[in-house]
């Protein structure tokens, strides 16, 4: 019955198991911050002109919308060289306000563009809305209930995806839903109706995006420039009122300190163009009006 | 009930081999050391030195993060206590089905060869190394609302997903092969010929089971199920993906750092204290168990 070798086998094997256990038990990665310098391929000027650096600092939401902008920018102005930040505004503003050589500031929200001002690093008047998002309902394709409106997120035994409060879009669904108990056609039943039908609290807006995607949910609550990507296709949404919507105002301005502010105002002007607006509206951003 | 050893003992030399200076630990470690074999000896230390320090700071940070204070301030935190009960109830339910229904599994695996043996034993492996989030996927796919079974269980009024029943099912999945490859290795080191004497004495297949195979397998079993205890404990990326996050309902300890870690900092490394201490305990106590057992 004695047999050292396979106890010997047995407690190898323990011990690696063990081993294997502390490896995988630590939670999964943090996902990775979002990168603030996205490197831009440098324009190369088709005509004989000095390229001149036009450094843009705009919101992370914006990253897709701007980088496709670039190349359609630099078509109209060969001799410009878009380089981009992306990050938090919060961070952005931060950043200026210690004396990092920007040019254009978009800003997703304006509290973080009149600290800018306030800084005297904006002119008073020389910002200007040039995008809107607000707080949109995706619908899973074969869900068995009707959702077509706010209203129909109250239909017992509905499954409703949000997103967790700790993530900006929660915070604002839980804004729009203080709206909603407020407004005399829904009322606090409607709050509570949608609150019971809560099924969970993601941890970011693309996995509420993802389980609607496959039906685990009947519908969910994500930011429209969020829920307008590719992964959508097939899925219905709709924006929620703007009575009851909290609609986020993205402003953009020449910096103050630019060292090439004439060429920083043409990229403004092209955001704000027929052409930028196009842009950022197929990135699922509402227009500036 | 003893097999006799019919090797004959050399003369000259003790049965025991740690007697004879064989014994590999022995030959290692113990004999009189030269000046050189002790200088050699500090430099190993010097060698593994950088990764036990590796090791020792992250926790020595989580810990001299906040206060005891703090600590039991946000023990106090409904979220942080709701946690805690989520995790203890799941991973409870977890462990019972993972012995219940993983103990046959592994004596098969253990104790009988079969065509695609090594094949069966690779995939109850597999969950030990896949990213937890493709299990959650799987598993979504496999149990979701618009599978064959999700669909059925939820038209019966039972649906599995953003429910209590799919944190256990993760847990299981992820958790499992830990108590199984042990408890396989527990059974696979039972002598046959212990067996065979069984079955001349007449004990049917529950009765060797019972009375030979467990009582020496028990601690592969005792190991290998707080491993996957801990392991379950530790559960998170499956459990986000297929049972969501609810408070009070599936949002486990694992889950509420991964959280508050973005809202509420001390929460967050309130319940990651709690973990590692739970999870050392658990460790330290499967290789004490282990180690008593093989060096008697």
């Amino acid at each position: 019955m004695n047999s050292p070798k396979k106890e010997y086998i047995i407690s190898a094997f323990l011990i690696a198991s063990i081993l294997i256990v502390s490896a995988c038990a630590a939670p999964t990665p943090m996902p990775m911050a979002i990168p603030t310098e996205i490197p831009q391929p440098a324009a190369i000027p088709t005509e004989a002109c000095k390229p001149q650096t036009v450094n843009v600092f705009a919101a992370a939401s914006l990253t897709e919308a701007f980088k496709e902008m670039a190349p359609l920018f630099q078509t109209a102005e060969p001799c410009a060289a878009l380089t981009f930040n992306f990050g938090g505004s919060q961070k952005l503003s931060q950043q200026l306000q210690d004396g990092a050589p920007a040019d254009v500031f978009a800003s997703a929200s304006g509290k973080n563009m009149d600290e800018v001002k306030t800084a005297g690093l904006v002119a008073e008047d020389g910002s200007q809305i040039f995008a809107r998002n607000g707080l949109a309902v995706v619908v899973c394709p074969k869900t068995t209930f009707k959702i077509e409106e706010v209203k129909d997120l109250a239909q017992p035994g509905l499954k409703l995806l949000i997103a967790a409060k700790e993530v900006p879009v929660g915070g604002y669904t839980d804004q729009f839903l203080e709206k909603a108990a407020a407004d005399a056609a829904l009322g606090q039943s409607f709050m509570d109706a949608v609150k019971a039908n809560e099924v969970s609290f993601e941890a970011d807006v693309k996995s509420v995006l993802a389980k609607v995607d496959v039906c685990e949910a009947d519908a969910g609550i994500v930011y429209k420039s969020d829920g307008f990507t590719d992964k959508t296709e097939g899925i219905r949404y709709f924006l929620i009122p703007e009575a009851l919507n909290i609609l986020a105002k993205y402003p953009i301005a020449v910096v103050k300190t630019s060292a090439n502010p004439e060429l920083a105002q043409k990229f403004v002007d092209f955001v704000l163009s027929a052409r930028g607006q196009q842009v950022l509206e197929k990135n699922g951003f509402l227009k500036a009006r | 009930m003893a097999t006799f050893n019919y090797q004959p003992i050399e003369p000259g030399r003790h049965p025991n081999p740690k007697i004879n200076g064989e014994d590999p630990e022995v030959l290692l470690g113990e004999r009189t050391a030269s000046p050189f074999e002790r200088w050699t000896q500090r430099l190993w230390w010097l060698a593994a030195l950088p990764m036990l320090i590796f090791f020792i700071l992250p926790i020595l940070a989580l810990f001299s993060f906040s206060s005891f204070g703090d600590l039991l301030n946000s023990l106090q935190d409904p979220e942080v206590h709701q946690a805690i009960g989520v995790s203890l109830r799941t991973t409870f339910f977890s462990l019972l089905v993972i012995i219940v229904f993983g103990t046959p599994l592994a004596y098969l695996l253990g104790r009988h060869r079969f065509p695609l043996h090594r094949a069966a034993d690779a995939l109850v492996s597999l969950p030990t190394v896949l990213p937890p989030s493709t299990a959650g996927v799987a598993l979504l796919l496999a149990l979701g609302r618009q599978s064959a079974i999700g669909g059925f269980l939820a038209n019966m009024g039972l649906p599995l997903s953003f429910t209590g029943m799919a944190v256990v099912l993760a847990q299981v999945f992820i958790a499992a092969p830990y108590f199984i490859t042990a408890a396989a290795l527990g059974f696979a080191a039972v002598d046959n010929e212990l067996i065979q004497a069984g079955q001349l004495d007449g004990a049917n297949s529950w009765q060797v089971f019972r009375y030979l195979v467990f009582p020496i397998a028990r601690v592969a079993m005792v190991s290998g199920a707080v491993l996957a205890w801990s392991r379950a404990l530790g559960e998170f990326g499956a459990t986000i993906i297929f049972a969501g996050n609810f408070p009070g309902r599936t949002q486990t300890m694992p889950m509420a750092i991964y959280l508050g870690f973005e809202s509420n900092l001390t929460n967050a490394v309130t319940l990651s204290i709690i973990l590692i201490i739970i999870s050392f305990i658990a460790l330290l106590s499967v290789k004490t168990l282990v180690a008593r057992t093989t060096q008697p």
